[in-house]
């Protein structure tokens, strides 16, 4: 348990990933986006103390501030928002590696398609550097994958399979939650995920274990 | 006749039952009103108790003070109690007490529906109550989603309490809708057109007409799980051919409009105590009911920003996160307006000023991080951490809690006819608010840092323990802070001195009545010829008092208002309400053995209390005919109007139009669930469509057609008809449930027992309300007073058959086609 209980280990806004890396810069953009908004309306709310009553344009206020101006910022950021987007689909790659995510209360079993016939449970190895698609199922309730320093979380819903692309940049551990609310074992719905560099990748299918 | 006579006879006409006796027979909304806000605020009690639990329990790591089954129960009822509980019955309260006081008549459309939306809340917060306190209280989350709160992951009553008890709770919010529309439509002070009504009367119908279509969904989702629970109907199991999703998008076609169903109405309330505070008028008032339109109706397209994570396809997101966006452009006008209404006028720093305040900082940022998490990505990293309870905790207090209380403490001298003369109320507000932001602020970092939401409890070690420890000390400063505010309530409304009639010198008609209000509400009704009349006549209250205005004169010895046409705003018709009675309590508590009995599986019940309700409603429409028509009312100022008993449309067809609003709505989610399973759900086909033959077809279209054409000839042979034509109908069911005896067996044929349940039903409704119409002609009513009746009836009769058909094509075309 080299990282656990590090500072950063569950962290969106740490990213170890290209995934978590976009989502963790465009939160940086919301972020200053929208202090500078509630600024600017804390702003006008004080003025309206601090000035001499006069003639107020209803037009400036409605019409600039109120349309124009959310749309013009609502257009720019939904364009960004849909460019990572695309960023994040699990898109066809030569090097991909594929793996299989089954969730259950309150458990987590990994299976390879590399190996079919290796399974893993609580931990999932992947190498490092490389796109990962994980396919995610349940075999009984709603769960969600997620592993916050590597990308965002997608579901496991009875039924259907969601591919989720992950990638780690450098070799480690990571840690991965159980992310859809699902009963008493809820917290301990963890799994950790172990990224290997080049040589231990090839050594883990060779069926060495860490 | 002077104006204290005037009084003592109006109070005597309108005056509540004296006593005990009282609380349980009134139907007048003042009462009503305050008794649906001091519930609601029991429950927020309540919930906030719940609250502190969880931040006890998460103010250090590892804490072993709860245990995750206890947890799970208090977090999911802190949210069940604060939503259902809480926030839509205190608008409800606060609308019920200022609509009819604000739009200038005597009392909501339908006193007897208020009294029963209340008991049935009454008594089905009780049942949530009963739960919590006996340690069997739902646990799923308040959103429930299945298979973790069906059979699979809660095998015991804790889901039951839920489904069965808001549902009873929900009713009381589809006729507190129902009502208000109605009401804002119909009920107006002579002169009030559309253009001149108050701006919150504007923002209650908006609300209301979101309740009747947003609620629908809810109510089929919790009947479609309670039946999967109950009877093994697989609607949500993916292995016989339900889904998971098809819960999570029928409670989300809820839940988001639930939303803004909660934010609207508290933005009513800033639209009219802003401009009093500002000293001015609202800036934008059309544009203003353009946005709140625009948001309600906007807010029935986002639903799936709460399943960004559920693997939905990349471009339905697009769509999706654009309307998310898209619907912060109606919330910035009306930010904006208002910031220019305080520019536009001098703004003075009372108390609710002061929560506005408190408002606008706190909403401001909610809104914002509602913006970030409508963009996809990072959603995916927000999603069920503590950036979401943080998010919609700033929405939802921002957004509804801190205005509430500005427009307590500014109708507090309505309520209560004294001065606010204790400054309890500033200490409160430098409690809640800095508590508030102490708890909430930085829980968003925490969510960002990898908390998740519903966990009960955590490892030291990521960060987490200082934000965890700030928020729970914070947590329990606003707890305080709200504690001193009921203290201040209180306090006021006991031993405060007698305050003078408009306090803050507002316009609205509210404030043309003595305090606290008489139960008669205006001793006459004011002819409107402005937005804000006590500005144009400031004599105006005293005028009314003389009795200088309609209905002055209460001769004829009943409670008796004024209709209006919906857009002009002219009076059209007398409505003679009726007297003090407890038959909407004992309805209410019989609706309530209905719902116990399927609660407890005590299934003998559930028939017996069907009875019962449908007793207790033949009697509540008994009073309402009258043998002969009584012919022109004079209602003064040279005035005379047929009484609405008369009328092709009195209250109860409106009221009819806009509950069978709801209730399309409620069959519209049926079929848009039906096509959600035959499209979307793995294992479809089912192993057989059903193909039950001609029979039905030929039984459906007979039916149909005699009970088109009956009702139209004014005849008792017509009305037979109809009601030869509605038992056709219902007879079709039995060929089509013999060809599917098993509604466990497959997510389809559980669907189709579904229509067919609800097609008997309105057939049996339909039946009932025939029969009393052709009752009452047997009997000798004349035919000008059981036109409206006849006329209510046809509307029910036409959607049942309308129901008949499309249920026949949903049922029988899968068959035909494959």
């Amino acid at each position: 348990m080299l990282l656990a209980g590090c500072e950063e280990s569950l962290s969106a806004v740490h990213p170890a990933g290209p995934a978590a890396a976009v989502i963790a810069q465009l939160w940086w953009v919301l972020l200053g986006g929208a202090t500078a908004i509630f600024l600017f309306v804390a702003a006008l709310i004080v003025l309206a103390w601090r000035r001499p009553p006069a003639e107020t344009e209803e037009r400036r206020f409605v019409i600039w501030l109120g349309l124009a101006f959310p749309m013009t910022v609502l257009a720019a950021l939904l364009a960004y928002g849909l460019v990572v987007g695309e960023r994040l689909l699990p898109r066809a790659t030569p090097d991909l590696v594929r793996v299989h995510a089954e969730a259950r209360q309150w458990a987590w079993r990994f299976l390879y398609d590399d190996l079919p016939r290796l399974e893993t449970n609580n931990v999932l190895h992947i190498p490092a550097d490389r796109p990962v698609d994980v396919a995610i199922t349940t075999v009984d309730v709603v769960h969600g994958f997620w592993v916050p320093r590597l990308a965002g979380k997608l579901d496991a819903v009875p039924g259907h399979v969601n591919v989720l692309r992950i990638e780690a940049d450098a070799p480690g551990r990571y840690e991965g939650l159980g992310s859809e609310f699902n009963g008493v074992g809820y917290r301990d719905h963890r799994f950790t995920v172990i990224a290997h560099d080049d040589a231990g990748w090839r050594a883990f299918l060779q069926g060495e274990r860490p | 006749m002077n104006a204290l006579r005037r009084h003592r006879a109006l109070s005597r006409i309108w005056a509540s039952d004296p006593g005990l006796k009282g609380w349980f027979t009134t139907v007048n909304h003042t009462d009503l009103g305050r008794m649906f806000l001091f519930v609601a605020t029991f429950f927020f009690v309540v919930g906030g108790i719940l609250a502190m639990l969880i931040r006890a329990q998460l103010a250090s790591p590892r804490s072993a003070f709860l245990g995750p089954d206890h947890y799970n129960q208090i977090f999911t009822m802190h949210g069940t109690i604060m939503m259902f509980l809480f926030a839509i019955p205190f608008f409800e309260g606060l609308a019920v007490y200022l609509l009819p006081k604000m739009l200038g008549t005597r009392d909501l459309a339908f006193p007897r529906l208020t009294a029963y939306g209340f008991w049935c809340y009454v008594f089905g917060g009780a049942m949530m109550i009963f739960a919590l306190l006996a340690g069997f209280a739902p646990d799923s989350g308040w959103f429930m989603y299945p298979p973790l709160s069906s059979t699979i992951g809660a095998p015991g009553i804790n889901s039951d309490f839920w489904l069965i008890g808001i549902t009873f709770v929900e009713i009381s919010a589809i006729s507190a809708a129902v009502e208000i529309t109605v009401t804002v439509l119909r009920y107006r002070a002579p002169g009030m057109s559309l253009s001149r009504m108050p701006i919150f009367a504007w923002y209650a119908l908006v609300t209301a007409v979101m309740i009747l279509t947003g609620f629908p969904p809810l109510i089929l989702g919790s009947i479609l799980l309670e039946l999967e629970r109950a009877l093994g109907m697989p609607f949500f199991q993916v292995a016989q051919g339900g889904d998971a999703l098809l819960w999570q998008h029928l409670f989300w076609l809820f839940g988001h409009p639930e939303v803004y169903i909660i934010f609207l109405p508290a933005a009513g309330a800033i639209s009219t105590i802003l401009p009093v505070m500002a000293r001015t008028t609202l800036m934008g008032y059309g544009w203003i009911i353009a946005a709140a339109v625009s948001l309600g109706m906007l807010s029935f397209g986002l639903w799936v920003h709460h399943m960004f994570t559920t693997g939905i396809p990349h471009m339905g997101l697009a769509f999706f996160s654009a309307a998310s966006t898209l619907v912060v452009v109606p919330t910035a006008v009306q930010i904006f307006a208002w910031i220019g209404t305080l520019w536009k006028g001098r703004p003075a720093m009372h108390l609710p000023m002061l929560w506005l305040l408190a408002f606008f900082a706190t909403f401001v940022i909610g809104g914002l991080t509602g913006v970030m998490v409508a963009i996809v990505p990072f959603d995916w990293q927000a999603h069920d951490t503590y950036f979401i309870v943080a998010h919609l905790h700033y929405v939802l207090v921002g957004g509804f809690v801190f205005p509430m209380i500005a427009a307590l403490y500014y109708w507090m001298p309505h309520f209560t006819g004294r001065k606010t003369y204790f400054k309890l109320g500033h200490a409160a507000f430098w409690l809640v608010v800095p508590g508030f932001h102490g708890t909430f602020l930085a829980l968003h970092w925490a969510g960002l840092l990898g908390m998740r939401r519903r966990i009960d409890s955590y490892e030291a070690g990521q960060g987490w323990e200082t934000i965890n420890i700030i928020a729970s000390i914070s947590g329990f400063v606003m707890a305080i802070g709200f504690a001193l505010v009921l203290i201040d309530v209180v306090v006021n409304a006991v031993v405060a001195i007698r305050g003078s009639r408009d306090p803050w010198g507002a316009g609205t008609l509210d404030w043309a009545m003595p305090t606290p209000a008489a139960p008669y509400n205006f001793a006459s009704l004011a002819h409107v010829t402005s937005r804000e009349p006590l500005y144009e006549d400031p004599e105006l209250p005293v005028r009314l008092a003389r009795g200088e205005g309609y209905l002055g004169d209460p001769a004829r010895g009943r409670r008796e208002t004024l209709s209006v046409d919906i857009a002009t705003g002219e009076p059209r018709y007398v409505v003679i309400f009726p007297g003090n009675t407890a038959l909407p309590m004992l309805m209410s508590a019989i609706t309530g053995l209905f719902f116990l009995g399927m609660l407890i599986k005590a299934y003998w019940l559930v028939p017996i209390s069907a009875l019962g309700v449908i007793a207790c409603a033949l009697v509540w429409v008994r009073g309402l005919g009258r043998r002969a028509p009584e012919g022109k009312l004079t209602v003064g100022r040279g005035l005379s109007l047929e009484a609405a008993a008369e009328a092709a449309d009195p209250p109860g067809w409106w009221g009819s139009v806009f509950l069978l609003l709801a209730n399309g709505t409620f069959f519209g989610s049926l079929l848009f669930g039906y096509a959600f399973l035959f499209s979307i759900a793995p294992n479809w086909p089912p192993p057989a469509y059903l193909e039950p033959g001609i029979l039905p077809l030929v039984l459906v279209l007979a039916g149909a057609g005699l009970t088109l054409i009956g009702p139209r000839l004014d005849t008792l042979m017509g009305q037979g008809a109809a009601l030869v034509g509605l038992v056709l109908i219902a007879s079709a069911a039995l060929p089509v449930l013999s060809e599917s005896p098993d509604p466990t067996l497959h997510a389809y044929d559980a669907t189709v027992w579904v229509f067919v349940g609800y097609g008997l039903l309105h057939c049996l409704v339909s039946i009932l309300m025939w029969s009393v119409v052709g009752l009452r002609r047997l009997s000798g009513h004349s035919a000008l007073t059981t036109l409206g009746a006849r006329r209510i009836a046809c509307l029910w009769s036409d959607y049942t058959l309308l129901v008949a058909l499309l249920t026949t094509a949903a049922i029988g075309l899968p068959g035909v086609l494959t």
